[in-house]
């Protein structure tokens, strides 16, 4: 089947600047795919390429088949990209803005379209305020609507939901899954893990312009087997406790475990030293102890603490 | 996962729609401000012909049989025409650069021809509506003739489309609004104002004839003047030919820029 987007060895280099290292990536159609990485890791570079911003010094792209060049017309009408920077244009209603965006895309009579874009946004109050006086979550929002208006089959968001209130990126989500299970292929890239972990299918992490993990979300969670338990001990917990200790800040102390037998050992070893345990929770490790396991150059934290 | 694959959009996309509408955006944006894009300069062009009128009227003898005043209008009209239509080209570019709405434009299916298009085409119409604008209050003070109406379409067109590109290119060229008024106070407004608006360039020394001979602008509103009085300083074929050469310099540096996204698509 017709990748919907295909990356192909593609670099970008400004001076001697590396922005993206030959990267090949994949993405399937009806995917929900996360692209995750520190600032600077490439993840915008990549979508601009993607989106026709900015040309690759090498290697090619294809959305839907259509080369992002060549085939630039077919390439942009299957692909909407939400950038990052917060744009509008001052001089237009948000239906105006809309209407216009849909007729660059070259279809005419698409209101039904678009009042439904508007609704499934929490948009249609606004329909008629000009942009200006939007507030900044209503601007999020028309940026989003401005990248659905020609009804893409890939949506690529990139960072959405940075610095907007619960209740859009509730919004957002809502619609976004719903356009998932529709057909349409979804890329995202945010700094919110937990947001990643919920949605994506599957993950491609960037660092340095390179692809240094790329897995299906649960094979990347499974990668950091174990359980995280954190506490509060009033009095001082013995030695063995310590030796799985990973954080201690305010009295808190996060320690990670192999498995149950281990919660018990630790509590019955407090319980032995006289050190009294408040506040405690137990947690599965989560895509952000992955990402930073596999973004950190030391060797896997598993292998030190689960082994010991 | 669901494996559906959705139905291309391609087939009901027309380039022809694009274009259109990309052009009705860039009028609809001037036309929202008309009174500080089209009322202002011709406020401006009325308050030149009042000065310059009064005081050069007794001091300038420009063509035989014609008054100051009426030998200054159309030269003020074209003048408003070439810098209101390198106006709209610019300051639409550098704005959306700056905002960062020109992403809108440039996630589209455009071609560099179509975007090329669309602002020159809105170039001229902001041109032509503050030059009938300058024309018609202008013309309370003295109206000229109409000796041959053609030319003053067709240059009146061909300057606007080559300010329009011109403008493109500054648009593109700047990355900050200073930047812009830099090339639009030291090269635009320099070169239609030596270009023979308020005088008669035979009444100039050889030196600065010579000199004001090497400006495209002098061109356009010599060949736009010959329109009304059927009299200008060189022959409107030789002004039409610079014109057109110029036009065809201007556009074809534009398109290449936008074919290149040079500073757009870095």
């Amino acid at each position: 089947m017709t990748a919907a987007i295909q990356v192909n060895s593609v670099s970008k280099r400004y001076g001697s600047l590396v922005a993206l290292d030959a990267i090949d990536l994949r993405v399937e159609p009806g995917e929900f795919f996360g692209l995750l990485g520190p600032n600077g890791a490439g993840k915008t570079t990549l979508i601009s390429i993607i989106a026709g911003l900015v040309r690759a010094s090498s290697g090619d792209i294809r959305i839907m088949g259509h080369d992002v060049v060549d085939d630039f017309r077919a390439a942009r009408l299957s692909v909407g990209v939400v950038p990052q920077e917060l744009a509008f244009d001052p001089f237009f209603t948000v239906r105006e803005t809309l209407t216009f965006q849909s007729g660059y895309f070259g279809l005419r009579d698409n209101g039904a379209w678009l009042d439904e874009v508007l609704d499934n946004l929490g948009l249609t109050s606004r329909a008629d305020t000009n942009t200006r006086a939007l507030s900044g979550g209503m601007k999020r929002r028309l940026l989003v609507a401005q990248a659905l208006v020609h009804k893409p089959p890939v949506i690529v968001l990139d960072e959405p939901t940075a610095g907007v209130d619960v209740e859009l990126r509730q919004t957002l989500w809502q619609f976004v899954r719903r356009l998932n299970r529709e057909g349409h292929t979804i890329v995202l890239t945010t700094h919110y893990l937990e947001e990643a972990q919920a949605l994506c299918g599957r993950i491609a992490m960037l660092k340095g312009g390179r692809v240094i993990a790329l897995d299906t979300t649960r094979a990347l969670l499974s990668r950091l087997a174990g359980l995280q338990l954190t506490m509060r001990p009033r009095g001082t917990p013995p030695a063995s406790v310590f030796a799985h200790r990973i954080d201690e800040r305010d009295g808190v102390l996060t320690l990670r475990l192999a498995n149950a037998n281990d919660v018990a050992r630790v509590l019955a070893d407090c319980a032995a030293a006289g050190c009294e345990v408040e506040d405690l929770e137990v947690g599965q490790a989560d895509l952000e102890d992955v990402f930073l396991q596999i973004m950190s150059d030391r060797p896997a934290r598993r292998s030190g603490f689960v082994n010991a | 996962m669901s494996q559906a694959v959705l139905a291309p959009i391609n087939s009901a996309s027309s380039p022809a729609v694009a274009f259109r509408t990309l052009l009705a955006k860039e009028m609809l944006r001037f036309w929202k401000v008309s009174f500080q894009t089209i009322a202002a300069p011709v406020l401006t062009s009325v308050l030149y012909l009042l000065v310059f009128g009064q005081v050069l009227a007794t001091h300038v003898e420009a063509f035989p049989g014609v008054s100051y005043v009426a030998f200054l209008i159309p030269g003020l009209v074209m003048m408003s025409v070439l810098q209101n239509a390198f106006a709209n080209s610019s300051s639409s570019l550098i704005q959306s650069k700056i905002m960062g709405s020109l992403v809108f434009v440039l996630l589209p299916p455009f071609s560099h021809w179509q975007i090329f298009g669309a602002y020159v085409l809105a170039s001229i119409v902001r041109g032509l509506a503050v030059g009938v604008g300058v024309f018609v209050v202008a013309s309370a003070f003295g109206a000229p003739t109409f000796e041959a109406p053609l030319w003053i379409l067709v240059f009146a067109l061909a300057g606007s489309a080559m300010l329009g590109g011109l403008g493109i290119i500054a648009g593109i060229w700047a990355d900050k609004f200073d930047q812009l008024a830099a090339f639009q106070n030291f090269v635009v407004m320099p070169a239609t104002f030596l270009a023979g608006v308020f005088y008669s360039v035979h009444g100039l020394s050889p030196f600065w004839q010579a000199v004001s001979h090497l400006n495209p602008f002098f061109y356009m509103i010599d060949g736009f003047r010959y329109g009304f009085f059927a009299q200008s300083d060189v022959s409107p074929w030789i002004s039409l030919g610079v014109v057109a050469a110029a036009l065809f310099a201007t556009s074809a540096v534009a398109l290449h820029l936008l074919a290149r996204g040079y500073k757009l698509r870095h």
